[in-house]
């Protein structure tokens, strides 16, 4: 375990140091962190803060204020369903319905709500692993995060 | 023969991909050329077709008509077929379309550098260039060109403070956090003409003395993150960008910034914060961004249609663009129309249109085929406007008159199987969530409506709930610190007033 915390560290290191030159880095960090490591693991936090002379609070406060930053290890796929006004006109909540009870019915996915995706012309929308995909109806997110649907999960 | 087929990432959403690829394979000569999106969303997957100086289009088309359509061409046969909707161009206009800002999405590659010159590219800041900062300030200002992420503020106005504030560093920060739902005009220009917003930036820089700008874009838009991070690129390769701007000897350079999923960080002080590597907290104003705004430097913060329409203005003159809308509100107007439409999409037309000519005759009318009950206008903190309200001409002032905002150009319909309670809950359960939480009417207040509307909604006491609800918005209204508390009781109070039969409560006596 101390192993991979010591690589966890490094590669935090790594990262701050690579920022140093830019003004203001903490965000760009705090993505960076996250997209090597999955997520921004507590441990992380002393780093950053060493890293930009802040105290851990600080680092914390940022980390904690942001919808986008997690603080736990990822499932395998996750899938941000718009709960929005746009969406919500053509049966986004049926949408965010179904995706919510499949996702409690296991799956690896996360769920997660999020409010517009610039996809409201094309509603309802969701978004796999990045990917936005719309015009989407409660089975087809069903199956999405099933899994029942392998080659979209993948895409 | 060349293709056009978007990249666009809703028409991604829908299928586009498939559809290019499947043209590949079915007309393996022909030159594939993928642009931006048109915005016909609802022709999307749009493909257009050039030949001998022709470009007509096909939509929508799904990987398998992609054959059908290729061998209609093949044999001369296209008008006739059923996807063929003819020059896109003509269609536009005889929407009453007047694309501007938007002159060149969907017709190019959108990091095509010599295409977007060959399209009237780089006019704008060689303009500037060439003129004083101030002449280009004036002809901001002439133009009439206000804000379009929600406050419509004069461009102009802004652009001569940060002109007149001393100061050794100043900044260009684009708003790209388009949060509000039932916007992607943001999205949509960043992703199939991002040099355009560059452009614009550096006019920005050129003008008021500032080297250093910075585009905040939120974390939905990873397309819109790959084209422009690709654009800057091809922009310093041609010398748009960089220490010598187009020769000029002028140095601005552009860095993106992400932002991290928060709603509130779209608000301009919050955006700094959040810039600055802080929690995205509001900050007081005074001082204004524009004598104190990133790292407390003098700072140009517009929205990403207000920078990116300034290379228009100024490569064809402040009075053409003035000469367009209506009163105070000139120029065009990137609307966009999404909900429950049939035509949902982006329509870059003059302000002064109505709602209704917009959703019925432009939109036809719902997508359900339902009779259409409202529309909300300017994002989540816009008045749901009733139908009877539709002949109301889209201006700034006119729909302030209304109780209701232009914002960013949203239009969101629904039709009669809306529920209007259900809608009223919702904002405030988005204000909830999205708060900065630094001041009370906004982080309590917006807790304690969705719990009074829950009650109304139970039937307990609906008459004086709703009598607490008025009082409880009327304060929000007047105590929150920043807009996002204070725009929030207008969806609340629309869908109580106009629509008081939803929550089982008597009409106010006078709705206007
Ligand atoms: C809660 C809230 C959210 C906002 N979100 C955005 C946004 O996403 N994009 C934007 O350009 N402006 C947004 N604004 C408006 C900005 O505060 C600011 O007025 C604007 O970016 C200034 O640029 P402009 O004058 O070019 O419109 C928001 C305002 C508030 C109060
Ligand atoms: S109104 Fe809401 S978002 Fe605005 S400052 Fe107050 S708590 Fe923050
Ligand atoms: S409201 Fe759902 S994508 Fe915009």
């Amino acid at each position: 375990m101390q192993s991979s915390f010591d690589a966890q560290n490094a590669a935090v290191r790594a990262i701050c140091a690579d920022h140093a030159d830019q003004p203001t880095p903490l965000l760009p960090i705090l993505h960076a962190v996250q997209a090597h490591l999955g997520y921004v693991p507590d441990t992380s936090i002393g780093e950053i803060a060493y890293a930009l002379n802040q105290t851990r609070a600080e680092i914390f406060g940022v980390l904690s204020f942001y919808h986008d930053f997690r603080r736990e290890p990822p499932k395998l796929h996750t899938l941000k369903v718009c709960r929005a006004e746009a969406c919500q006109a053509v049966g986004g909540r049926a949408v965010w319905s179904a995706a919510a009870s499949a996702a409690d019915n296991g799956g690896d996915v996360d769920v997660e709500a999020v409010y517009c995706l610039g996809n409201c012309a094309c509603a309802p929308a969701v978004q796999l692993n990045g990917h936005t995909l719309g015009r989407v109806t409660p089975e087809r997110v069903s199956n999405l995060v099933a899994g029942g649907n392998q080659a979209e999960v993948s895409s | 023969m060349t293709y056009f087929i978007a990249r666009d990432s809703a028409a991604l959403s829908i299928g586009a991909e498939q559809t290019a690829d499947a043209l590949t394979s079915a007309a393996p000569d022909a030159d594939i050329v993928r642009t931006g999106s048109r915005g016909l969303y609802w022709l999307e997957p749009l493909v257009e077709i050039e030949h001998a100086g022709r470009r007509v289009g096909f939509g929508p088309v799904d990987a398998g008509d992609v054959d059908d359509v290729v061998h209609a061409v093949a044999n001369g046969t296209q008008e006739q077929h059923p996807r063929f909707v003819g020059r896109i161009d003509q269609l536009l206009r005889e929407q009453g379309q007047q694309r501007l800002t938007f002159a060149r999405c969907g017709v190019i590659a959108p990091t095509d550098f010599d295409a977007f010159v060959q399209h009237g590219g780089t006019a704008g800041l060689r303009a500037a260039l060439a003129q004083s900062g101030q002449a280009t300030i004036d002809a901001v200002k002439e133009s009439g060109l206000r804000g379009r992420g929600g406050a419509g503020f004069p461009a102009g106005i802004k652009w001569q403070t940060v002109h007149d504030t001393p100061g050794a560093e100043k900044f260009v920060v684009c708003n790209a956090d388009e949060g509000d739902s039932g916007t992607f005009a943001d999205r949509m220009l960043m992703e199939g003409d991002p040099f355009t917003l560059l452009e614009g930036m550096a006019i920005a820089g050129v003008a008021t003395g500032a080297t250093q700008g910075y585009i905040y874009l939120r974390s939905e838009y990873p397309d819109a993150l790959q084209t422009l991070t690709e654009a800057i690129d091809v922009a310093h390769r041609h010398g748009m960008l960089g220490s010598n701007v187009l020769g000029s000897g002028y140095g601005f350079d552009i860095e993106i910034r992400l932002g991290a999923g928060a709603y509130i960080c779209g608000e301009e002080t919050s955006l700094l914060e959040s810039l600055e590597g802080k929690r995205g907290l509001i900050r007081f104003k005074p001082p204004l961004p524009a004598i104190e705004g990133f790292q407390a430097k003098p700072t140009v913060l517009n929205n990403v249609i207000t920078l990116a329409t300034t290379p228009t203005i100024l490569a064809h003159g402040a009075a053409t663009y003035q000469g367009l809308g209506i009163n105070k509100s000139c120029g065009t107007l990137t609307l966009q129309l999404a909900g429950n439409v049939a035509r949902p999409g982006l329509y870059e037309i003059p302000f002064g249109t109505t709602l209704g000519h917009v959703i019925n005759e432009l939109g036809g009318g719902s997508a359900s085929g339902r009779p259409v009950r409202t529309a909300q206008v300017g994002g989540p903190l816009g008045a749901y406007v009733p139908v009877q309200h539709f002949d109301t001409p889209i201006g700034y002032e006119e729909l302030g008159e209304k109780h209701a905002m232009v914002g960013h150009g949203g239009v969101v319909v629904f039709d009669d199987s809306v529920d209007m309670a259900e809608q009223a809950r919702f904002a405030m359960e988005f204000t909830d969530i999205e708060s900065c939480g630094k001041c009370t009417p906004c982080r309590v207040g917006s807790v304690r409506a969705q719990e009074v509307i829950s009650e109304i909604v139970a039937g307990n006491d609906r008459e004086s709930n709703a009598e607490l609800l008025r009082e409880l918005m009327e304060l929000m209204g007047q105590g929150s610190l920043c807009a996002h508390g204070g725009m929030a009781p207008a969806p609340v109070l629309s869908a109580l007033n106009h629509f008081s039969e939803d929550f089982g409560v008597h009409a106010p006596a006078e709705v206007d």
